[in-house]
């Protein structure tokens, strides 16, 4: 029974589908009878099965909708009022079915409203027709009979007819008790029922089987003659399980690997005896591999099937006269790319009706057909499918775009500017973009649009948008034909090999240290490409696999990709050919890592990562959107790698000597020019994003020029800035770090080596007071003062975060191993909060965080949060088995204040 | 696995019933040794006993894993069972030719192979609760919380390695007893 309703399920959802598609089309077409046919037939085949699997709900319903369609065959004119309401009671019969997979009992309810109205409209027909004949309606619509002998266990289609003609059905005879509670068929078909239980599946008690007789009969009449006319979802199919399919699709990528590494062999052997059948081996391969590929691809006419239905709601309720055009439908796209791509299209179908067509008043007012056009087309193109979803409507108002996208600070207004109309017109993709001046029920949240290209990226897809004002606007999508198989470039980098998807790759250029090199603006890597700057990344750097970028200049190519918006190139030292790589999923332990899209196994049998373009875009854009540029991006690769290493801006200042400062504590490198430097009250301010920012030098030696430009770091904390003003910024360098000598300066943290030099290390707990006053003594909090222990074995870090702490309002304690940290704890009980490094020599702070749990119930309550150089899942497991509040990366201060302050309104609402 | 944690003390750890202990019968356990110390595992959970080659080291990833190996056409994510231990990596491999450990054993988990890279592997022992013994509570935790129990064996000791707390799937909270 349980396989028999899945089976009911699956096959009544392609009906409704089905059903729903033709209605419109009978709708603008009422005199095509092949169209009512098939529609009177699939729904009788739901209300037939309905009642043979005990449904009495969905059979009422159905049975009321197909009296009513039996209505239109008897040449009831099939008004948009009727359509509507066929499809409101599809829409129920959907809902059901939903309920009905979801519980696997048909939900209570009633649908006397629907079933009353249905008959209300059949009733109310021509009165002359009803009651003057009353004929056996199904005859003039059957088909001729097959000619042929019956096989055995076959009934003819006399015997069929007549056992139908028995059974309750739309005829009249029913129609005059309406009951949702459907009449028992009389037992003169009993007989005839017998014979026609040889053909069913299976036997049942006998009054059932008569109403299961009618699809059987339904089923046969169409085999015949004019089957043909019939959709094409009659083709000889049988359903295969998807897990079937799947699993039959990794043995042929095995397969195909495995043919690979043995013609490999057989290169190297010269046996010839060999050669014949492994050539024949080779091309079964290729051909299986194709054929299973086959039972994966759907046409993509089935993610269309919806939108006719869609229009023609959305064209009544906006009141739009809308004509929906589909070409290509049957080009054939993977499963799993129909999938994900399936809602993107009835969402931008919608936004083409809602946004794209003007008002049939403005049509008409602009020369324009009154009747708006979208029309959605695909075809193939090389190894990916292209889609077009175009409308005749007003295009789009890039003026409107330019300006919200200024007002919601994407770009600037002179980026806007020089943006080409196809850059801006991408600005929609952003989230929560919308230019719609009303916000209608349709569409113009401003949702989606992003969520679409989010979707179409996440495929290896690429969108892309034309539009001409008061022509219309064309979206592009183009997506690869499948998942499972991608043409790659094989690329070398550093000692390893990388898979990079082509859909993402534009060109590729060689460089050298000739004409075409890298250079470099402030240490970040950039390409003169045909007169525009094109920014670089190096793939080993981006793999945290590099050297501190030192060897990028050498020899080797940039693989130009774009992702969205974002041109890039990614730097590679070799590039050896394409490939069509089977895509393999990244185990759940290295999931997280956003630059791989996931593994193949080459020809060779050695396993290479597919690097993902959108995760390196996504590295790049962050380097680009802060306006400090590879600022950022250093900052984010120092994250990752070992947490021993600090990365370090190291500038000029003060008689020529060289200083550093974490760069994680810097939030912006500025030159400004030094005639907006403001004087008030002896102190140096600037005007800075619309606010008054303060200068401080970095050394007393360093005086403020007075001409030309000034280089500035800039500290922010919440929204206050401050500019350190230095003489020259020098250089990013990530280093170990050992503060060889503590200097007596309050300005310093002390010295260190880095590359080869003596360098300050400043402390910026002394620059911040110099700014604003009041910042260290954070005003943000003055009535709650926690204490806190700060546990950290480097003493650089202590110092770098207890000014941070203090700034927010903090009292600090600090402990240099687990032991002080324990002793402390037990001797303090002020301390409230511990804060600890998990990454220590000797006793972890893993290993404190387990002994304070061990002990007395006050030290085993206390929150604590870690902070830790990479954030493993392992890490993350531990962290919340010993009740470690949350895990801070060791250079987030501004993660670790939020952090506290999450702990403190726990506290305070628990004490509540 | 709290449940194996806190009662294997010698009588019968029914709890642990993924590495197959069962009252009064004999388990099979095939051992690997890294370093001088001997552990065991479930028979029923190793796959494979193969010796690693060609490891795509995976640039950004928690330091236990190797990287990724192509076993008979599967990808096959490596893991140390040293780096696991907290150990350090054994001499030979530290100077850059971590890519090929000596031996490996195919253990699956959640539809997803793993292989655990270790220094060697020795026999299949069969074992009885005779000489099974709770984890000493002196042990460093990160021993602790992979092992079930350990087994007295003539001369030495047998660490038995609990396999879903090995590949890091264990609820959380299990490892804090």
């Amino acid at each position: 029974m349980d396989d028999l309703l899945r089976e009911f399920l699956t096959e009544s959802g392609e009906h409704l589908d089905t059903v729903d598609a033709e209605l419109v089309r009978f709708e603008q077409d009422p005199n095509n009878e092949t169209i009512l046919r098939n529609i009177f037939r699939l729904v009788h085949t739901i209300k037939g099965t309905c009642g043979f699997l005990g449904l009495p709900r969905l059979e009422a319903l159905a049975h009321a909708a197909e009296t009513l369609m039996g209505r239109f065959r008897d040449g009831l004119p099939a008004t948009s009022a009727s359509v509507t309401l066929i499809l409101l009671t599809l829409d129920r019969l959907k809902e059901i079915l939903a309920d009905l997979e979801a519980t696997g009992t048909e939900p209570a309810g009633s649908d006397d409203d629907l079933i009353s109205a249905l008959e209300r409209m059949a009733e109310g027909a021509p009165e002359a027709s009803e009651p003057a004949a009353p004929p056996p309606p199904p005859e003039p619509v059957l088909p001729e009979p097959v000619a042929r002998e019956l096989k055995p266990g076959e009934v003819s289609l006399d015997e069929l007819e007549a056992a139908f003609l028995a059974a309750p059905g739309p005829d009249e005879s029913d129609f005059a008790a309406p009951l949702p509670a459907a009449p028992e068929p009389a037992p003169v078909s009993a007989p005839k029922v017998s014979e026609i239980k040889a053909s069913a599946p299976k036997a049942e008690p006998a009054p059932v089987e008569a109403t299961e007789a009618e699809p059987v009969r339904a089923e046969k009449a169409e085999a015949g003659p004019e089957g043909e006319t019939a959709a094409a979802s009659k083709n000889q199919t049988i359903r295969v399980s998807v897990d079937t399919l799947e699993h039959l699709m990794t043995m042929v990528s095995e397969l195909v690997l495995t043919r690979n590494q043995l013609l490999e062999i057989a290169r190297r052997h010269e046996d010839s005896s060999y050669k014949v059948p492994l050539q024949r081996l080779s091309h079964v391969t290729a051909e299986l591999q194709d054929g299973v590929m086959k039972t994966r691809m759907q046409p993509i006419g089935n993610a269309w099937q919806k939108l006719p239905r869609v229009v023609r709601d959305l064209s009544a309720e906006l009141g739009k006269q809308i004509d929906l055009v589909m070409v290509g439908a049957e080009t054939e796209l993977d499963r799993q790319v129909l999938e994900v791509i399936k809602d993107p299209l009835t969402h931008m179908v919608r936004n083409s009706a809602d946004h794209g067509l003007e008002s049939t008043a403005e049509r008409v007012a602009a020369g324009k057909p009154a009747r708006g056009t979208i029309r959605l087309a695909a075809y193939h193109e090389g190894g990916t499918i292209t889609i077009e979803i175009a409308d005749d409507g007003k295009g789009l108002n890039l003026a409107a775009i330019r300006k919200k996208a200024v007002e919601r600070g994407l770009a600037s207004q002179a980026d806007v500017d020089r943006m080409t109309d196809a850059q801006v017109a991408k600005f929609i993709f952003d989230a929560g973009f919308s230019t719609a001046a009303a916000v209608t029920s349709v569409s113009g949240r401003g949702v989606g649009m992003d969520v679409v290209k989010t979707n179409i990226e996440t495929i290896g897809g690429l969108i892309d948008i034309a539009t001409t004002a008061g022509r219309g606007t064309t979206f592009t999508i183009k997506i690869p034909l499948t998942l499972a198989i991608v043409a790659a470039l094989i690329v070398r980098a550093g000692e390893h090999r990388f898979a990079l998807p082509q859909v993402a790759v534009l060109e590729l250029v060689r460089v050298d240290a000739g004409a075409q090199r890298v250079e470099r603006i402030n240490g970040a890597p950039v390409l003169r490409l045909r007169e525009r700057l094109l920014p670089i990344v190096s793939l080993t750097g981006l793999l945290g696999q590099a050297e501190a970028g030192t060897e990028t200049e050498q020899a080797g190519f940039v693989v130009v990709a774009q992702v969205g918006r974002e041109r890039f190139g990614i730097l590679v030292d070799e590039v050896f050919h394409t490939e069509e790589i089977v895509v393999k999923p990244m185990s759940v332990k290295l999931r997280h890592i956003p630059m791989f899209a996931g593994n193949t196994i080459l020809g060779d049998g050695a396993v290479v990562l597919i690097v993902d373009p959108n995760g390196v875009a996504r590295q790049v854009a962050q380097g680009v959107q802060g306006s400090g540029g590879h600022a950022d991006a250093d900052d984010d690769a120092a994250n990752e790698v070992a947490d021993s290493k600090t990365t370090l801006l190291v500038f000029k200042g003060g008689q020529g000597s060289f200083k550093a400062v974490p760069l994680s504590l810097v939030t912006r490198l500025e030159e400004i020019e030094c005639a907006k430097v403001e004087w008030l009250g002896g102190r140096a301010l600037i005007q800075y994003r619309g606010r008054l920012m303060p200068l401080v030098p970095a050394d007393p030696a360093i005086t403020i020029k007075s001409e030309g430009t000034q280089a500035l770091v800039v500290f922010s904390d919440g929204d206050r800035a401050m500019g350190l003003v230095v003489d020259e910024i020098v250089d990013i360098v990530e280093e170990r770090l050992d503060i060889e000598i503590a200097a007596d300066r309050s300005d310093l943290i002390g010295s260190a080596v880095l590359r080869g030099r003596a360098t300050d290390i400043i402390n910026i707990a002394h620059f911040l007071p110099l700014a604003y006053d009041d910042w260290a003594r954070g005003l943000k909090r003055p009535e709650q003062l926690s204490t806190i222990l700060l546990v950290d074995d480097s003493a650089f870090f202590r110092d770098m975060l207890t000014p941070v702490l203090k700034a927010a309002g903090y009292n600090v304690v600090t402990a240099a191993s687990a032991e002080a940290a324990l002793n402390t704890l037990q001797s303090d009980p002020e301390i409230e909060v511990v804060v600890t490094d998990l990454e220590m020599p000797g006793r972890s702070g893993f290993d404190l965080v387990a002994a304070m749990r061990r002990a007395e119930p006050r030290l085993a309550a206390l929150p604590v949060i870690g902070l830790t150089g990479a954030i493993g899942a392992d890490a993350v497991e531990r962290a919340r088995s010993l009740a470690i509040a949350d895990l801070v990366a060791k250079f987030d201060r501004a993660g670790l204040i939020a952090a506290l302050a999450e702990l403190g309104a726990e506290t305070v609402s628990k004490a509540a | 696995m709290q449940a194996a944690n806190a009662n294997a003390t010698g009588a019968q750890a029914k709890g642990a019933t993924t590495n197959g202990v069962e009252t009064g019968a004999t388990d099979d356990f095939v051992t690997v040794f890294v370093g001088e110390t001997l552990f065991g595992l479930a028979i029923e959970r190793v796959h494979d006993v193969f010796v690693p080659s060609g490891v795509t080291p995976v640039p950004l990833a928690p330091a236990e894993i190797v990287g990724l190996l192509n076993l008979r056409g599967r990808v096959v994510t490596a893991m140390s069972l040293r780096r696991r231990l907290g150990l350090p990596d054994a001499p030979d491999e530290a100077d850059g030719s971590k890519a090929n450990p000596k031996m490996a054993i195919g253990l699956e988990q959640a539809g997803e192979t793993f292989a655990l890279v270790v220094d060697g592997v020795g026999e299949v022992l069969k074992l009885g609760a005779d000489s099974r013994e709770a984890v000493p509570i002196n042990l460093d935790p990160r021993f602790r919380n992979l092992a079930t129990c350990v087994h007295r064996l003539d001369g030495r000791l047998l660490v038995i390695l609990d396999v879903d707390a090995l590949l890091g799937f264990t609820p959380a909270g299990a490892k804090a007893a």
